[in-house]
């Protein structure tokens, strides 16, 4: 987990947080969780100083901000790696074996539920059903769904991974 | 284009007509819903186009899903005067050669699933069969007779499969948008009395009857909201997530109709954000609808104007709750009220809202244009029409079907799905996601509506359908549910928030092998308590899937609790494998694939299993043919 040092190098794009806020979503504070998930598409996680920058733009306490991006399982407040993996620990996944999967997935990457490794390459994530019960155990990789997973496939699917 | 009559509506469907049932040339439809998609079908479709592309007479095109998921790749490939064929697993290195053959007139047996006997929707009896002057060939079943769908009626998956879900144009010709350009012409009261009359029930879980919704709400003076919920969170359910990607219009349809009757200017669609091809077919489909001037302001030529927006979630699966997900509208935390006020009198903004689930508003359409009574013809006496289930989990024909009401649990598990793969003992169904119960063999000629679900402690909730064999311990089972809950309890209330945690701990403990006397007890009174003080229905409904447990399974309760066993073998701590030296033919292939190399022996002699080097991971057991390995 290198948080503080990527922080602080981040510098953040003004003009493309204004298009996010004031053209996708005008301003708007109904948008709010929508327009988190744009800003964490753009920088891959929520830094902290465009939640600063997007409360006073909105007029949403920061603290509230920070209620929202904490409630939604699908927002990080830390980076995170340069491929998502999401397991599927939904009931279908979770009955043909998904544990297995995952406990394969923990051994291999040495991370836990929301770590990213320490050569910022992968983040664990669990989820609850992605909708694609009949291929389970499903894991995803960024936008790519694996279905029917077994463990001693799970080396050949990452090493696809950069 | 702006549509503003029915005769409108006629020439698109004219228009069209050929696009879908009889081509020029031949017309290659795949599957692409996101589980089709995971199977492999973007990378046949990429193939498919690349190949055929410069060829004339071949098109591809794309279709949502047709249900059976398990044979994915689904391809349907169609031409005029010949038969429709669909084809199963048709994967990147079969699509070409698929295509070629039914160009020669040569098909493939092994691949093919079917051949469509009629490819109409139930709303489509105003024309011929397309199909009806083509001669069937031989050899090859009738898609419609094969068992997953000879017991199905399609009524809110009527189009799902059989259209390109980014064509208003091909929905139109399906019947689309007549039902609504009908609902134009009747008063706001005779809508819903039809819909009354249907007695159509929220399909998203609760099951209240949606006319009476309808009626409260529109009662209610303000600025009155039309909210369709997409936050399909029970995990094992995607009936949603198929309609939104197989038939985005029929959703925009029926939220028109029910803005009609209410009389509402604003709509909104909440979807989940791990459904990301439904929010973009969505996109496309309200973009279009707006094209045609079907949404947006002065409808259809007339006074009536009605927009609609789509809202995505974010992750919790308690903004299925009405309150949470219109909290969550707002841009806030979806927290829970009390409902002291109910929604339809204030909800989002504080106006009137009306919330109803997406297969609720896809069967809207056919019941305005066959008639309340149409519909109330089908089911049972307290549940009418048809519903969509997930069928999933341990059973062969995994896949969404549409049932009518009543059918009994063996009908769909073991004539629709196909049983249990590899023979294994059937042990239970679980219905209703974490809301719901767990079902036991025994009860297998239970008819399935609303009011027997709940009389055997489950609920019908938004459809999903687990099957369960031997080797699912109903112990972990109810576990696992809680340890879900537990996460996505949102904390406001402490019967919620306290009680799943201790509930939650127990069961851990049990299922580490640590339970004790007393434990079951406490868990049902724990339960009760959960059920009476609980804010929502997160709350009042978490305890379901143990108490059901414990009334149908207390047995295994007590064999983790007492006797320290797991006789399904899934408590890592309370069961170990061993080989039966009787059934082993020493064939060798669990020893191969022990990630440990804990098996040992000789070829064609009974193995031995080292029980040190042992990590319990299970591969052996699901590797050997002979049931050898046993669990002890």
């Amino acid at each position: 987990m290198n948080s503080s040092v990527s922080e602080a190098s981040l510098e953040l794009d003004y003009r493309e947080l204004d298009r996010i806020i004031e053209e996708d979503y005008q301003n708007d504070k109904e948008n709010l969780i929508m327009i988190l998930q744009a800003i964490q598409k753009t920088y891959n996680y929520l830094p902290k100083p465009a939640i600063s920058y997007l409360a006073v733009k909105i007029g949403v306490p920061v603290s509230q901000i920070y209620g929202v991006a904490t409630f939604y399982s699908t927002f990080s407040l830390e980076p995170r790696g340069r491929n998502i993996i999401s397991i599927c620990l939904g009931t279908a996944c979770h009955v043909r074996g998904g544990d297995r999967i995952h406990e394969t997935l923990v051994d291999q990457l040495q991370v836990h539920d929301g770590q990213t490794t320490s050569d910022n390459r992968f983040t664990l994530e669990s989820v609850r059903c992605i909708g694609c019960c009949s291929l389970g155990p499903v894991i995803k990789v960024n936008e790519d769904m694996h279905g029917h997973v077994k463990t001693d496939e799970i080396k050949t699917i990452l090493g696809r991974y950069e | 284009m702006k549509i503003t009559s029915i005769k409108d509506l006629d020439a698109i469907r004219q228009a069209s007509f050929s696009r879908l049932y009889a081509p020029n040339g031949v017309k290659v439809n795949v599957g692409m819903a996101s589980c089709g998609i995971a199977a492999g079908a973007q990378a046949s479709y990429n193939l498919a186009l690349k190949e055929f592309s410069t060829k004339s007479g071949v098109s591809i095109s794309q279709t949502g899903c047709i249900g059976f998921c398990e044979m994915e790749p689904l391809v349907e490939i169609v031409a005029q005067g010949k038969p429709r064929m669909m084809y199963h697993h048709l994967t990147e290195d079969k699509i070409v050669e698929a295509i070629n053959g039914y160009l020669a007139a040569d098909y493939h047996k092994k691949w093919i699933l079917g051949q469509m006997r009629d490819p109409r929707n139930l709303l489509e009896d105003d024309i011929a069969n397309p199909q009806a002057k083509v001669q069937p060939i031989e050899g090859f079943p009738f898609l419609e007779d094969i068992p997953f769908y000879a017991k199905q009626t399609k009524v809110a998956l009527r189009n799902c499969g059989y259209m390109d879900p980014d064509s208003i144009e091909e929905y139109i010709a399906r019947k689309g948008y007549y039902a609504f350009m009908q609902a134009l012409t009747m008063k706001p009261a005779d809508i819903i009395k039809t819909i009354k009359v249907s007695g159509l029930r929220g399909r998203g879980g609760g099951g209240f009857p949606t006319g009476i919704k309808w009626e409260t709400c529109a009662k209610h003076p303000g600025e009155r909201y039309i909210i369709c919920n997409a936050d399909e969170g029970d995990p094992g359910a995607y009936m949603d997530r198929s309609i939104l990607e197989g038939d985005p219009h029929s959703v925009l349809e029926g939220m028109l109709i029910a803005a009609l009757a209410i009389g509402a200017n604003y709509g909104f669609i909440y979807v989940r954000n791990e459904y990301p091809l439904a929010v973009k077919r969505l996109i496309t489909a309200i973009k279009d609808a707006e094209k045609a001037g079907l949404l947006g302001d002065n409808i259809a030529g007339t006074e009536f104007s009605f927009h609609i927006k789509i809202s995505r979630g974010a992750g919790a699966f308690v903004c299925g709750e009405s309150t949470a997900l219109m909290s969550s509208l707002e841009g806030k935390v979806g927290r829970p009220r009390a409902k002291y006020v109910h929604t339809v009198e204030k909800g989002l903004r504080d106006g009137p809202s009306n919330l109803n689930n997406v297969e609720t508003y896809a069967n809207v359409p056919p019941i305005i244009l066959k008639g309340g009574n149409w519909y109330a013809s089908m089911g049972t006496a307290n549940s009418k029409g048809t519903k969509v289930f997930s069928l999933v989990g341990k059973v062969i024909n995994t896949g969404l079907v549409e049932v009518p009401m009543g059918i009994n649990l063996k009908d769909i598990v073991f004539d629709i799905g196909g049983g249990i793969p590899r023979k294994k003992e059937f042990k239970a169904v679980q219905t209703g996601g974490p809301s719901g119960g767990c079902i036991p063999a025994r009860l297998m000629d239970l008819p399935v509506d609303y009011q027997k679900l709940a009389e055997v402690g489950s609920i019908m909730g938004s459809g999903g359908m687990i099957v369960m064999d031997r080797d699912t311990c109903m112990v972990d089972l109810a576990r696992y549910f809680l340890d879900f809950l537990k996460e996505e309890s949102c904390g406001q209330c402490n019967p919620c928030r306290e009680g799943i945690k201790q509930m939650l701990d127990i069961l851990t403990n049990i299922c580490q092998g640590n339970g004790k006397e007393g434990d079951i007890e406490l868990l049902e009174e724990l339960g009760v308590m959960i059920q009476r003080f609980s804010l929502c229905g997160l709350g009042t409904s978490a305890p379901n899937p143990v108490l059901t447990t414990i009334l149908y399974f207390r047995d295994e309760y007590e064999a983790h609790i007492r006797d320290k066993k797991c006789p399904a073998g899934v408590c890592k701590p309370l069961f170990h494998y061993e080989i039966d030296p009787e059934t082993c033919t020493g064939c060798h292939s669990c020893a191969k694939k022990c990630p440990q190399e804990a098996i040992t022996g000789d070829k064609k002699k009974p193995h031995q299993l080292d029980q040190t080097k042992c990590i319990k991971c299970g591969i052996c057991y699901d590797t050997c043919k002979f049931d050898a390995i046993v669990i002890r």
